[in-house]
């Protein structure tokens, strides 16, 4: 058997899983959109015209965007921290951030439930110091829903960036400071050009996460701060428009798939180890 | 390292992990609570609640559904990209470039999208029972884990060991399990745990693949929720919690922890 069968046949299982249970179904779903006896375009027609349906997609980004901009800044400060720690203090942060990274997401988001609702306890602990009259309405708000998706990903953040700004020699820092850089300007032109393409990498997972999360916007936002993923499942679940859901499913897929397509291409651009 | 940390960093540093672990205890407190509704600190100790899930079919039935589903899904998806993960390793040559991306497509592509058109092409079209359907999907989404885990064991492994087996006469299949496997155990041990934890706390597959009869623990916990609102919920939450540590504690023993900052 040439080396050449033999690697196709190891691997065909997997291709065949990804090819039935993936490429088809998505496809078919990309296909359901197209198949509007108004016009191929119909559907998409629909979606951008439609003001609610516009509201949705903008609060998404927009929840998708602010979530990514806190998540990179208290990971990239914490990382920062970590990475400079010595061994034993450095491996216990990283368990500190690995447990709520694996912890469910239900569980998570049920944490801020608790939290954040008008008898949580923040709002028993404000009444509790005088500092509020009554207790504050602060679940399904876009902050609530903001609040726990930066929950949700400030340890994916750390994780990702502790391995790059290790990665950065000490050597090139030490250089830079014994040519005179101010720590700022070392920091500025050494190590930030270096964790750049690690950023990007961070800021991609929690931005495609966050603008394709589920269970976080259903619990703490609701029917008032529906996001794409709970359109989704209203539309495909409750009301039964199955055409309307996969218009929703195809644009959830090209504004993820283009962000990764676009952001990696920015990565390698501004990798500076790639020559 | 010996580079100064300036105090401010250190305090935000200390803030973010307080804010990374205050909920998680907040959960633990309220679960001990001795109380009717969800407080924190919690109000008189007691295990009843601990007790109480065991009460409530829901979640005894859904754990048992949720642990085989987990267990059988990463077995499934270990069977199909242990392969895999070798054959890209071993014959990186033979096999074009782009074959790598096609594992990680299930990370890819949305997975609430995926849901979704795995439930609209199964209730359309497969005829597949719900609980295998469950099954696949699970498998799916945990087959970029186990590819990339075994995948990063596989390169870090000096095939010639295994060819020098195989041209002193020992059959291929044979060396493989004699000689590749013991050599990647830790990587298939670590991508089995990690792709059971995923398995089992996924919400996005699962919400669109049970129905009345069939469900996971967490869309059972989603629907408990939106109804009672007592410590019960927490107290899951805090088994869920023991699972985790489990699980931490067998990756750090097997690749050590550090691996996931790779």
């Amino acid at each position: 058997m040439s080396n050449r069968l033999r690697a196709w046949l190891l691997a065909t299982p997997a291709i065949l899983l990804v090819f039935i249970f993936l490429g088809l179904p998505v496809l078919a779903t990309f296909a359901t959109t197209f198949g509007d006896p108004k016009g191929p375009f119909s559907t998409y027609a629909a979606f951008f015209n439609s003001r609610f349906r516009m509201t949705v997609l903008w609060r998404t980004m927009e929840v998708a965007l602010i979530t990514t901009i806190i998540s990179v800044a208290i990971g990239f400060c914490t990382a920062w921290v970590v990475a400079r720690m010595p061994g034993r203090i450095k491996s216990l942060l990283i368990i500190a951030a690995v447990f709520p990274l694996l912890t469910g997401v239900v569980v998570r988001s049920f944490a801020w439930l608790v939290i954040l609702g008008k008898n949580g306890i923040l709002n028993n602990f404000l009444l509790g110091i005088g500092a509020i009259a009554e207790p504050l309405s602060m679940l399904y708000t876009q902050g609530s829903v903001i609040v726990a998706m930066v929950y949700l990903f400030v340890p994916l953040m750390i994780l990702t960036l502790v391995g790059v700004l290790e990665g950065i020699p000490q050597d090139m820092t030490d250089a830079a400071a014994s040519l005179g850089a101010t720590p700022a300007a070392t920091f500025r032109q050494v190590v930030l050009p270096m964790a750049v393409p690690g950023l990007i990498v961070g800021a991609v997972l929690v931005f495609t996460g966050s603008f394709t999360s589920y269970a976080t916007p259903q619990l703490l936002g609701g029917e008032r701060q529906m996001m794409m993923g709970t359109f989704l499942y209203q539309r495909a679940m409750v009301t039964f428009d199955w055409v309307g859901a996969s218009t929703i499913a195809a644009v959830m897929v090209v504004v993820t798939l283009t962000t990764v397509l676009v952001m990696s291409k920015a990565a390698r651009k501004l990798n500076p180890m790639a020559g | 390292m010996k580079t100064r940390i300036h105090p401010v960093l250190i305090v935000l540093t200390v803030l973010t992990f307080l804010f990374l672990l205050g909920p998680l205890v907040v959960i633990i407190g309220s679960a001990l609570s001795d109380t009717t509704y969800l407080t924190f600190p919690p109000q008189g100790l007691t295990l009843h609640w601990f007790a109480n899930i065991f009460e409530i079919s829901a979640f005894t039935r859904t754990m048992g559904t949720s642990f085989m589903l987990a267990v059988g899904g990463t077995t499934l998806s270990m069977l199909i990209g242990i392969p895999a993960a070798y054959a890209l390793a071993r014959y990186r040559i033979e096999l074009p470039a782009f074959l790598g991306n096609v594992f990680v497509l299930p990370i890819l592509i949305p997975e609430i999208v995926l849901g979704f058109s795995l439930m609209k092409s199964l209730a359309s079209g497969f005829g597949l029972p719900i609980s295998l359907a469950l099954l696949v999907g699970h498998a799916l989404i945990v087959l970029p884990y186990t590819v990339r885990v075994v995948g990063a064991s596989l390169n870090s492994f000096d095939f010639s060991i295994e060819e020098a087996a195989v041209s002193l006469g020992c059959p291929r299949i044979k060396a493989f399990f004699t000689v590749v496997l013991p050599n990647i155990r830790a990587g298939i041990i670590a991508g089995f745990i990690l792709a059971f934890i995923t398995s089992l706390n996924d919400v996005s597959i699962s919400i669109f693949l049970t129905g009345p009869g069939v469900s996971t623990l967490p869309i059972q916990l989603l629907a408990h929720m939106e109804q009672f609102f007592d410590p019960t919920i927490a107290s899951v939450s805090v088994l869920l919690m023991g699972v985790t540590v489990a699980v931490m504690a067998v990756v750090e023993r097997t690749l050590g922890l550090t691996f996931l900052t790779k």
